[in-house]
């Protein structure tokens, strides 16, 4: 996912990076009163961990091994404002010192892999929590799912940045079915990895992890075991149902009418010269075989993104008044070791 | 310090290169790429003259080509994906080997290409040729928020550290045999990967109460990085400066 220079045109490198530095200048504004000075050594070790869970090579499936993405992961343990700055900075330091994504690809590398995973996934999170029970179980199967479906979400993010900055004309269906399709796989190992360490993090420390900071001692103590291989196994079969019908979207057969006017080599040309000069001059649109499905498709998805990634800087708007007081820490991290 | 360091791409040398300071050496990166990331995929001597700046910077460095193209790999799959965009791209059909794929895809793929191979290339030479928390430093001069350069530098300094931890898990892990093939056995990576983030927090809160007894206010003090002098930036951005005039030149000139 770390895109390489010229992924996306310069228009779309630009807004989202204007909206990046937005979101990250927002999230360290909240950091400072949460953390106050604390916020340096303790989000520079939060993110010398993520750095290291991306590391953390865990078996797929005959001894195939995947690695953690961490956004979501890092939104449940630190809060969402605490997270995003932490996976920025891994992602920033990775383009730097590691050449690993592009510089100038690191508006919408940022925007993707830190922001939607992070406030998007806690927003997934904020929703889960309301339906599942009140308890140390719902809260590591809002982890597993929001995590999980995180990925996707990015991608999601992603194919949208393409629809208006296509560096070359693969339509929006295509990246979109490709991306979303590949990710949902993706997300059952991040999710799974996700929710057993926000377990184990509840077993021992639950003062740390901050998406259950309104659960008091029994709460906490309510804990199911649940056997993972069918769980895994449900798991991947339901990302597959939805994959598949996802990547309908990238069906290889264009219809006769766009065939035709494909071969005349005109729906490139008519749209190239009304949107060249645009700032959002998009291939993509170009080569779209259902232009309002996809349209539709594209709406829908930046919808969703933007409600969730919103709903989760809401929710820590909203949390700022609500710190709890040493005391409340201490009965907890006690009812934990317990 | 006899710990392993951080810097996977540092090039140990004393090139005019290495010896600039941090922030003028950044600043041209980002002018260089920036040049490369804007000019138009038609105007293929354009990107000529941009690798041969990258060319020209690399033998500045002393950087060893072999060095540059191992670390090239970063962006193989990126260029997969841009090796499929003529065949599933849109529009005008072009035979190439007998195989009909689409002009514009392909137009697309060179730009794609093109474009992170020599993006990839400025970054490698920047981390061949500063230290990770000189180049931090640089980022703070050139007014990056310092609370980002602060936690950046943080996690450089500690990752080592975190990823030690992890070694040694894994190598317990290992000694107990645990071998696992399938998903559904990574129960114990999963809450190894718990354990290190109460580690890693937990060292984080001694690391500040050992600040505060050093009598630590807030912001981090700067030490023996040479500060950037106006033939500095004259030097770093020469060749900054011949990739945007070739990028000028490519944008006013047809297409």
């Amino acid at each position: 996912m770390h895109a390489p220079d010229g992924f996306l045109n310069a228009g779309t490198a630009v807004t989202t990076g204007v909206l990046s530095m937005g979101a990250v200048g927002a999230s360290l504004r909240h950091m400072r009163t949460a953390l106050a000075d604390r916020q340096v050594p303790l989000a520079g070790l939060a993110a010398a961990f993520i750095f290291a869970a991306q590391m953390f090579n865990f078996p797929v499936a005959a001894g195939t091994t995947g690695h953690l993405l961490g956004g979501a992961l890092a939104a449940i343990l630190l809060g969402p404002a605490t997270g995003a700055v932490v996976v920025t900075v891994v992602v920033v330091v990775q383009a730097l010192a590691f050449a690993d994504g592009g510089l100038t690809a690191l508006g919408y590398n940022v925007l993707n892999m830190a922001i939607v995973t992070a406030f998007g996934g806690y927003g997934i999170f904020v929703l889960l929590r309301r339906v599942l029970p009140d308890d140390a179980t719902g809260v590591v199967a809002a982890t597993g799912l929001a995590a999980g479906l995180s990925v996707p979400l990015s991608a999601a993010a992603f194919a949208v940045e393409w629809l208006f900055g296509a560096s070359a004309p693969v339509p929006f269906d295509t990246v979109f079915g490709a991306m979303v399709g590949v990710h949902l796989l993706i997300g059952v190992g991040e999710g799974l990895i996700s929710a057993v360490a926000v377990g184990a993090v509840l077993a021992a420390r639950p003062d740390l992890v901050y998406g259950a900071r309104d659960l008091d001692r029994a709460q906490l103590t309510t804990r199911r075991r649940v056997g993972m291989r069918p769980f895994v196994i449900g798991a991947v079969l339901v990302a597959l149902l939805f994959a598949a019908v996802v990547s309908q979207f990238a069906a290889p057969d264009p219809d006769g009418l766009e065939r035709v006017a494909e071969d005349q080599g005109f729906i490139t040309s008519a749209e190239d010269h009304v949107l060249a000069s645009g700032p959002f001059a998009d291939y993509a649109t170009a080569g779209l075989r259902n232009e309002s499905v996809s349209l539709a498709v594209a709406g829908v998805t930046g919808v969703v993104i933007s409600l969730l990634v919103g709903l989760g800087i809401v929710t820590v708007v909203r949390d700022r008044g609500g710190r709890r007081s040493p005391d409340a820490d201490r009965e907890r991290r006690t009812a934990g070791t317990a | 310090m006899g710990a392993g360091h951080s810097h996977p791409l540092y090039v140990h040398a004393h090139s005019a290169t290495h010896l600039l300071p941090p922030e003028v050496k950044v600043a041209a990166t980002v002018a260089f790429v920036c040049a490369v990331a804007v000019t138009p995929r038609e105007a293929r001597w354009a990107f000529a003259v941009h690798a041969a700046c990258a060319a020209a910077a690399a033998a500045v460095s002393h950087v060893p080509p072999r060095f540059v193209l191992r670390r090239l790999l970063v962006v193989v799959p990126f260029i997969a994906f841009a090796v499929l965009i003529p065949f599933v791209g849109s529009g005008e059909r072009v035979d190439v080997l007998g195989v009909a794929v689409s002009r514009e895809g392909l137009w697309g793929a060179w730009n794609v290409v093109a474009k992170a191979i020599l993006g990839a290339t400025a970054s490698i030479l920047l981390a061949a040729t500063t230290e990770v928390p000189r180049m931090l430093t640089g980022m703070s001069r050139l007014r990056v928020p310092a609370v980002l350069t602060a936690i950046a530098s943080f996690m450089v300094r500690y990752l080592e550290v975190i990823a030690g931890e992890l070694g040694r898990m894994r190598t317990a892990m290992a000694a107990r045999g645990y071998a696992p093939r399938w998903l559904w056995q990574a129960r114990p990576v999963a809450t190894s990967a718990g354990a290190l983030f109460i580690r890693s927090y937990e060292r984080g809160e001694r690391v500040h109460a050992a600040m505060l007894a050093r009598g630590y206010s807030g912001t981090m003090p700067e030490i023996g990085v040479p500060r950037a002098t106006r033939r500095h930036w004259m030097t770093a951005a020469a060749l900054p400066a011949v990739a945007w005039s070739a990028t000028v030149v490519a944008l006013a000139g047809p297409a």
